[in-house]
């Protein structure tokens, strides 16, 4: 072998140049959107910013956030647990068409999210006679928040775990199973703790996107303040009220939120790709 | 056929069926149903209309030149992090995944206030005579910010997997380094920049909370297709709403059903692909 | 008398027989267009407190604010408004073709049911730098318009329908040339949003446009509140005269048996303590010794209506702002 040196990698400038454009492209979309967001916060000091956060209708807002994704998590994650099992561990036909239509919701767009539920809950809709003759309100209240936010919700923890689970395989399973374990103490105490960290990574997606969804519960919302309105809807309103700085500073809670959650996606990342990592033959 | 195994197959694949329908298909159904209602020359009148191509026009395009500097800066920022140290990497690297953790409204608001012509970005573009609010350049911009993490954490599981040993023969056969990354390396990354490119380019299409501030929402020039379904809503044009949401629905799913095939030929585990 | 003891009544005994998912207190949904947004909050304010005195009962009005046909399909889709307060009779006589409003709502309250009026005005930066005067200004080479999209908020339609009306005083009532006008006017827009208030902050807080069309109220509070000293207003030679209505909606208060405090809650717009209120928040009151106390505030204006000119709101959106209607027309050229 030649004893030269490979031109192995990029000439010092290239490298210093490709870092520059990596920095100040990240800088320029990522961070100065949360500086300013931040900074138009705390225009008019913190304060404002204190009262704008405890005020009566943001707090609404944030518990029904916090309901809405109370909710609609672990449901999706009840179904993105049967999901997984079934295409992970099991042949079948329609496998792919299965989870083609687990895909769907990410190819609608929000706003067609929240009006499929207006066409079926509205007054006008496919049940709307039924609802108001039992008097039972989906549409305009709470029920319908949370339905669209499942909605839009459905692929997330599902997506995660199908990979982790294929990847892992049944040996685990069946040893398990030849032992004498039954169904469920084997799916509690073999395959759970081996998916442990990609449901987590799922379920942190699942929680982000929850809380931030936008377009389909505006369609589905009587943007009624203080009862209707989750924390986006709540920052538009401000918005519109011209309470810019109130806006950006209820806008700068779920800033907060999403870099919280980048935090744990970064932990729960790393430690899911141990996971993951071939078993070496015994 | 083999006797399965492992149990609970019937369960939860029935649980799942259940599922999906009651809360993705049934709901979904109703916009076929709603569009049926219209005759096939109604449906074409909506569909067709000068206002509906314009926002067709506005929305693919927005989203594929979104798409397309998602492609080229991802690339860079995707080599970068895998492959350079520099301090603050590990911060850079967390912070790519910002746009999927933030809700759109606030991306919005925050892109706008940014943008307009008295915001902190918005006055050199004025400087320079660049509109950027209320423009299709506006809408791009949001769009790729929406769309950065999507070609990054495509690309970089793939990037880190690369065999060291394939460079290496490169360079020991005469290759210089420009060669070896545009003949040995690139073409190993081409699957993955093409998902990544496509899953962009998908989100984009259906984005509405952050475009919504910043477009100019004119009917034929700045008018996104979401805002358009949103506006027959609001005239209580139902049937014209779900006639367009219907087209759009088809063309995003078509692109989707690609994606997946192309994972599947191109062997890529969904998992390299670090989804979401 | 009698009958506010009836209604008591009857919500005594409604309040009773729902006890176990009745709310605490009693509640009202006043479902409103947007730039109503810091009016009702005082004027609900009051309310609650006038009738917790007349009556000891607790009352919350919750509110809603969006561009007025926006709303309208809202109700209509089932959002349980007690009260309507919207920004034309168009959309309250959508929500009662959909049956929830009796077809003789506009004539149960007085002033076709308007309690305040309002009109269509300029507000242009401070100095009036391209020298705004009256609506021919607007169509001058260089100037910028806001003015929101007509075909979600009400707002906009007045603002439509001025700039019509205008033409056609001014070109002897000819239709084409009113058009041609019109078509001109929206050349110079650079921006559609969905509502007035989105409006007035893409002019005030972008600072995009050389002026906005806006409500008399939007202005006036953009111009006070907003902005001390950054603005100016123009009133126009010649302008619609606005009438938002109010009206309850008879279904829902039908069910929650509501009738009586509804009925009291657009009463009470009326009263001298609602008229004040309604001028503090810059509406022209209808009262005559309110009207005279502001009258600084509002000046003359050669009014027109939506009747005069337009032979009434249902002919005015079907050639305008339906389908197929003047305004399409004007966007597909324009482009």
């Amino acid at each position: 072998m030649s004893a030269e040196r490979l031109p192995l990698t990029e000439p010092p400038f290239v490298r210093r140049l490709l870092i520059g454009v990596t920095l100040a492209y990240l800088g320029l979309f990522l961070l100065v959107p949360l500086a300013a967001v931040f900074a138009k916060a705390l225009e008019r000091g913190l304060a404002l910013y204190w009262a704008s956060v405890t005020d009566p209708a943001a707090v609404a807002a944030i518990r029904l956030t916090l309901v809405t994704a109370a909710i609609a998590v672990p449901l999706n994650t009840i179904f993105g647990l049967a999901a997984a099992w079934a295409i992970a561990k099991f042949d079948f036909r329609g496998k792919q068409i299965l989870l083609t239509l687990i895909d769907l919701p990410f190819s609608v767009s929000p706003v067609i999210s929240g009006m499929i539920f207006v066409l079926l809950f509205g007054a006008q809709g496919l049940l709307g006679p039924w609802l108001a003759a039992h008097d039972v309100h989906i549409l305009f209240a709470v029920p319908g928040i949370i339905l669209a936010t499942l909605f839009v919700t459905v692929p997330f923890v599902a997506r995660e775990l199908i990979p982790v689970m294929e990847a892992q395989g049944s040996e685990d399973e069946e040893a398990a199973l030849t032992l004498g374990a039954g169904g469920w103490q084997m799916f509690r105490r073999v395959t759970l703790p081996n998916v442990t960290w990609g449901l987590l990574y799922g379920v942190i997606l699942c929680t982000a996107r929850a809380t931030g969804e936008f377009g389909a519960v505006s369609v589905v919302s009587g943007h009624i303040r203080g009862r209707t309105n989750t924390v986006p809807l709540h920052v538009e309103i401000l918005y519109n009220e011209y309470q810019f700085s109130a806006a950006f500073a209820v806008a700068s809670l779920l800033c907060l939120l999403a870099l919280v959650t980048l935090a744990a996606k970064s932990v729960a990342e790393r430690k899911r790709t141990l996971a993951v990592e071939p078993r070496s033959a015994p | 056929m083999t006797p399965r195994i492992l149990p609970g197959f019937r369960l939860t694949l029935g649980y799942t069926v259940l599922y999906l329908s009651l809360i993705v298909l049934i709901p979904l159904s109703t916009i076929i149903l709603k569009t049926a209602t219209l005759s096939w020359s109604q449906f074409l009148s909506v569909v067709a209309s000068p206002r509906a191509l314009a926002a067709y026009r506005l929305s693919l395009g927005a989203s594929l030149a979104a798409a397309l500097i998602n492609v080229v800066f991802g690339t860079v920022v995707a080599w970068t992090l895998a492959r350079y140290d520099f301090p603050g990497r590990r911060l850079m690297d967390g912070l790519v995944d910002l746009p999927f953790a933030l809700p759109t409204a606030v991306a919005g608001i925050a892109m706008t206030t940014l943008y307009a012509p008295n915001g902190w970005l918005g006055r050199y573009a004025a400087f320079l005579g660049i509109k950027v609010a209320y423009t299709s350049l506006g809408i791009v911009v949001v769009l790729a910010f929406i769309g950065l993490p999507f070609v990054v954490r495509t690309l970089q599981p793939v990037l880190q997997n690369l065999d060291a040993a394939m460079e290496e023969a490169a360079a020991a056969l005469g290759a210089d380094r420009w060669q070896t990354v545009r003949r040995v390396i690139l073409p190993e990354l081409s699957p993955a920049l093409l998902t990544g490119f496509a899953l962009a380019f998908a989100r984009a299409l259906g984005e509405y909370g952050s475009v919504i501030f910043i477009a100019g929402n004119l009917p034929m020039k700045t008018e996104i297709t979401p805002l358009l379904i949103m506006i027959k809503l609001e005239q209580f044009d139902y049937a014209g709403a779900t006639a367009i949401a219907l087209v759009f629905l088809v063309v995003s799913f078509g692109l989707l059903l690609g994606i997946n095939l192309l994972q599947r030929r191109v062997g890529i585990g969904r998992l390299e692909e670090g989804l979401n | 008398m009698a009958s506010k003891l009836l209604g008591a009544v009857l919500i005594l005994g409604v309040a009773v027989s729902t006890a176990a998912a009745a709310p605490k207190a009693r509640t009202l949904l006043n479902v409103s267009y947007d730039p109503t947004r810091e009016l009702y909050q005082d004027v609900n304010a009051a309310f609650a407190k006038r009738w917790q005195a007349t009556t000891g009962e607790t009352l919350t009005v919750c509110q809603s604010h969006g561009g007025s046909g926006k709303q309208a399909r809202a109700v209509m889709d089932g959002l349980e408004a007690d009260v309507v307060t919207l920004a034309l009779a168009y959309d309250v006589d959508a929500i009662a073709r959909a049956g929830l409003i009796r077809p003789d709502w506009q004539a149960r309250l007085s002033d076709h049911s308007a309690p305040y009026t309002s009109t269509i005005v300029f507000l242009v930066r401070h100095g009036n730098p391209k020298g705004i005067k009256d609506w021919d200004d607007l169509v001058k080479p260089g100037v910028s318009v806001i003015t929101p999209n007509p075909k979600t908020s009400g707002g906009a339609r007045w603002n439509y329908l001025a700039a019509w009306g205008y033409a056609l005083k001014r070109s002897g009532n000819d239709e084409e040339k009113a058009q041609a006008f019109v078509a001109q006017l929206y050349q110079h827009v650079p921006i559609l949003d969905t509502g007035a208030r989105g409006a007035t902050v893409t002019f005030v807080e972008r600072e995009i446009g050389d002026v906005l069309l806006a409500w008399e109220n939007e202005a006036l509070l953009a111009a006070h509140e907003l902005g001390q000293g950054t603005f100016e207003i123009v009133t126009p030679s010649v302008s619609i005269l606005a009438e938002p209505p109010v009206a309850v909606v008879d279904q829902v208060v039908d069910k929650r048996g509501t009738q009586a405090v509804a009925q009291a809650y657009l009463e009470f717009l009326y009263t001298e303590e609602g008229q004040e209120l309604a001028a503090k928040h810059y509406y022209r009151p209808r009262l005559a010794a309110v009207a005279a106390r502001h009258a600084a505030q509002f000046p003359s204006v050669a009014f027109f209506t939506v009747n005069d000119l337009f032979g009434g709101w249902q002919t005015a959106q079907k050639t305008h702002f339906s389908d197929g209607g003047v305004f399409d027309e004007i966007s597909k050229a324009g482009s």
